[in-house]
């Protein structure tokens, strides 16, 4: 198993949360753990990173010249592109790769991000989502749903680019 | 940062900050940038009426990508960032001034690595984004 797969694993203190049933989680929902996307291959184009760099006011020429995307450049390239009919009246498109889960409005997360090498312009991109892991803890005003999605980009030539942990909150 | 910094560098040294003041079009051409649709960022009416929110909610990865900034600008070409981990705590809205900073956590110079705390605040001083990085120098 390569380093990268390790990282997909669930840690030990993640699988003592994961797997309460005395709570909201179903069995069937639980079950989701390990649902992974189709993976998507997407373009470094030159034009994407000059537009992510400006937006986000980078003063580094490379970045604004396009020739090197900045950290967080994969998160503009990645984002879900869905047809009209498919965003809900809030305009959020509906991320495929989660269950429907018992409570649904969404508070903050995090992010994780480990580097293996930068994105340079041109560079061909392959992602792949996992749901790692779903679990529930006791919040001061009720129960919290926690779940996590890991995102794995390599080159097309399958040389490790980035892992990216999410982590979001539902209450 | 040159060499003799990094020769130097300590626990509780300060990353030099920026304030940020997003007005509606950086933060529409963010969304552009990322095709990201959710009114909340643009719609007036509907983050106020419907979500409840006092105003047009900055979007919360472009305040992580301003943490981004803080080590990268730091760094300014002496080494790379490794990892990054931050959570968005608190929403800021347009119209209001962010700042990002940060200071070092320790460091390796064995190993040529340094841990990082960063953050974005608010006007009022609170941290709305906390995070965390480990850079790796390049080698001399």
């Amino acid at each position: 198993m390569s380093t990268a797969q390790q990282q997909l694993t669930l840690s030990e203190p993640d699988r003592k949360n994961a797997g309460s049933t005395d709570g909201l989680l179903s069995d069937d929902l639980l079950a989701c753990i390990g649902r992974t996307s189709a993976p998507r291959t997407e373009i470094a184009s030159r034009r994407e990173i000059r537009k992510y760099s400006i937006a986000t006011g980078w003063k580094k020429k490379e970045y604004l010249d396009g020739d090197e995307a900045p950290p967080l450049f994969h998160l503009a390239l990645f984002w879900d592109m869905v047809e009209l009919d498919k965003l809900t009246p809030d305009g959020v498109s509906i991320d495929e790769l989660l269950p429907k889960f018992p409570l649904e409005k969404a508070m903050a997360g995090g992010l994780s991000i480990d580097y293996f090498r930068p994105i340079m312009a041109e560079d061909v991109l392959v992602a792949t989502r996992t749901l790692t892991n779903i679990y529930e803890k006791s919040g001061s005003q009720g129960p919290i749903i926690f779940y996590e999605v890991v995102m794995r980009v390599e080159t097309a030539a399958g040389e490790l680019v980035l892992t990216e942990k999410t982590t979001r909150l539902l209450r | 940062m040159n060499t003799s910094e990094i020769t130097n560098l300590k626990p509780g040294d300060a990353l030099p900050g920026r304030a940020y003041a997003p007005d509606n079009v950086q933060n529409f051409m963010y969304s552009a940038a990322l095709w990201n649709a959710h009114r909340i960022h643009f719609d007036m009416p509907y983050a106020t009426e419907v979500e409840g929110y006092p105003g047009i909610v900055m979007s919360g990865p472009m305040l992580g990508d301003w943490l981004t900034q803080c080590v990268i600008e730091w760094l300014d070409g002496t080494g790379q960032m490794t990892q990054l981990e931050y959570s968005n705590r608190k929403a800021a809205y347009i119209g209001e001034t962010v700042t990002s900073g940060g200071r070092v956590l320790s460091v390796d110079h064995d190993k040529g690595s340094a841990r990082l705390e960063v953050f974005i605040k608010n006007e009022a001083g609170d941290v709305i984004v906390p995070g965390t990085a480990v850079v790796a120098f390049d080698k001399a």
